[in-house]
């Protein structure tokens, strides 16, 4: 059970709004501390674990310098500007759109998307024009809840497409936790039943793209003039 | 033997790490220039010397940027971008073109995906096939960046400068998925994952072939929501509640379980601060005020599928 006070660590730390960095490494410290590691030893933890992931944070990196370029020159309007010119887009229709294509691309194995090098230059703008495009300038919170579908889209689309592939990360990580206990199970049949859940998680984004345009039209029938963008 | 790894790529980024913080020493209006300046350039160490270090001196250096991000060292320069008329101006002067840099990155990706694991000669290979998804990703970003030079017109530092300005404005959080998951990796190490298992099976009537489905599904979305990673809680859950009980007990199709449970585990992943970056560094990225708003457009989502997903598996299981 003493192993456990590095969750609540985390779960206080993050209650009280310390630093996340900070919470993070404390829980990691005292739960390393609790399980009777050196201070030397959690640290040599610490840095075997984040030199492995550097992975997770080098594409923001490596894209970066591109995508700060284009925007610097336009591009987020420029894609809003396009938009515009599709009279059937709505915010909605378009994450929805992203989701899809995001899905069936990562179901055969082709990883397209990136929350810094397609969501933020093109989803986001792309979603919010498409709003503006049918009513005018929208209020402050209606663009950050288009924004924050847009995301959500990123991650519907990737998470529940991902796994009907047969050489990625998860499936792999299943069979393997499977040799390991000697069971043999095929890595085609665990993608085949990956299947029911994508369609599930589709029709849900369907959903929530749906809420997403209808909330936007109330959003602007409550609106004042005043703080429109 | 390979000529391209992905060791190649991280050094890049360490060396656009470095031009941010060579940029912030220089730059005297930046309210904490030193301490800004350290940050960023114990990153680039990090990134660039990671496998030469010794694994204690990597985490000693962690800390280091632990204690400058939490003492609020780590602020985004002061120097102003350009304004939106600017900008528009120049979506007006270019146009479509603005979008082939962009499509560059996909576009590479994909290619590099199917194509470079394949070349080798004998046992030579050119890129290291483990490796080819994140490699394709690192040619196409810099193919983009260029791309992007030549068709803004711009001065060949300009990529390093608004790609810094980019990282400041997401700051520490740029760190914080490396650092969850080596919290997850202590976890593990811990054996956090075994106590959970065991208190959720001695609590629930697990008896019942459904309360195992739902506890088993449960516990893959709490615990991915605890450590932020699915795939570290699907060993010390699946071998704790899932096998022994809807396998062994319960004679279910493991198959059907782990794929389902999987699935259950990912509703976790998009309900957690934890899942950094899935959920915090794009609320960054994309200048949401509500560091979780992309979590609140989530939930609703995450929990019809959990729901979903239970039945499913339930339905399933122990039919196939």
């Amino acid at each position: 059970m003493i192993k456990l006070v590095g969750i609540l660590v985390v779960a206080v730390g993050f209650a009280l709004r310390f630093n996340t960095l900070l919470v993070v490494m404390a829980a990691g410290i005292v739960t390393g501390l609790v399980a009777g590691m050196s201070f030397n030893e959690i640290m040599t933890q610490f840095g075997k674990f984040f030199v492995e992931n550097r992975y997770m944070t080098m594409p923001v990196v490596l894209i970066a310098p591109m995508i700060g370029l284009l925007e610097r020159h336009g591009l987020q309007q420029r894609a809003e500007t396009l938009i515009r010119r599709l009279p059937a887009a709505t915010a909605g229709r378009v994450v929805l759109f992203y989701t899809g294509i995001r899905q069936i691309a990562i179901s055969l194995g082709v990883s397209i998307g990136g929350h810094a090098s397609v969501v933020r230059p093109l989803v986001a703008p792309m979603a919010v024009g498409a709003a503006r495009a049918h009513g005018g300038p929208l209020q402050e919170k209606t663009i950050e809840r288009i924004r924050a579908h847009a995301a959500a889209a990123e991650n519907m689309g990737n998470f529940f497409g991902e796994n009907i592939f047969v050489a990625v990360g998860a499936i792999l990580l299943m069979k393997g936790f499977f040799e390991s206990v000697q069971l043999e199970v095929g890595v085609w049949e665990m993608a085949r039943w990956g299947i029911p859940t994508a369609v599930v998680a589709f029709g849900v984004m369907a959903w929530r793209s749906r809420a997403l345009d209808r909330r936007i039209a109330r959003d602007r029938a409550e609106q004042g003039a005043e703080g429109l963008r | 033997m390979t000529l391209i790894t992905v060791e190649a790529f991280y050094f890049i980024a360490g060396a656009v790490l470095a031009t941010v913080a060579v940029r912030i020493a220089g730059d005297p209006l930046h309210p904490r220039r030193w301490g800004a300046a350290a940050f960023w350039a114990l990153l680039a160490a990090v990134f660039i010397f990671g496998q030469v270090f010794p694994p204690m001196v990597v985490g000693y250096v962690v800390l280091a940027m632990v204690v400058l991000a939490a003492a609020g060292q780590v602020t985004p320069t002061r120097v102003a971008a350009a304004s939106q008329t600017e900008r528009a101006a120049e979506a007006e002067r270019l146009g479509n073109r603005l979008f082939w840099p962009a499509l560059i990155v996909p576009v590479v990706a994909l290619v590099g995906s199917l194509v470079l694991g394949r070349i080798h000669v004998g046992g030579f290979w050119f890129v290291d096939p483990r490796q080819v998804a994140l490699i394709s990703l690192g040619i196409g970003a810099l193919i983009a960046i260029d791309a992007a030079r030549r068709v803004t017109g711009a001065r060949t530092m300009a990529p390093a400068q608004e790609g810094g300005r980019l990282l400041q404005s997401i700051g520490w959080a740029l760190i914080l998925p490396q650092l969850l998951a080596a919290l997850g990796g202590i976890f593990h190490r811990a054996g956090v994952g075994v106590v959970v298992a065991d208190l959720v099976g001695r609590i629930l009537p697990t008896q019942i072939p459904f309360v195992a489905v739902a506890a088993y599904c449960l516990g893959m979305m709490l615990f991915t929501i605890c450590l932020g990673n699915a795939f570290a809680a699907f060993a010390v859950i699946t071998g704790g509640i899932g096998l022994p009980l809807i396998v062994q007990q319960h004679h279910g199709n493991p198959a059907i379980m782990a794929a389902i449970g999987m699935l259950s585990g990912y509703c976790g992943t998009l309900l957690t601060p934890m899942a950094a970056n899935f959920n915090l560094v794009p609320a960054l990225l994309l200048e949401l005020k509500d560091p979780h708003g992309v979590i609140k457009a989530q939930a609703p989502m995450a929990l019809v599928i959990f729901v979903a997903n239970v039945a499913l598996m339930y339905f399933c299981v122990y039919r196939f």
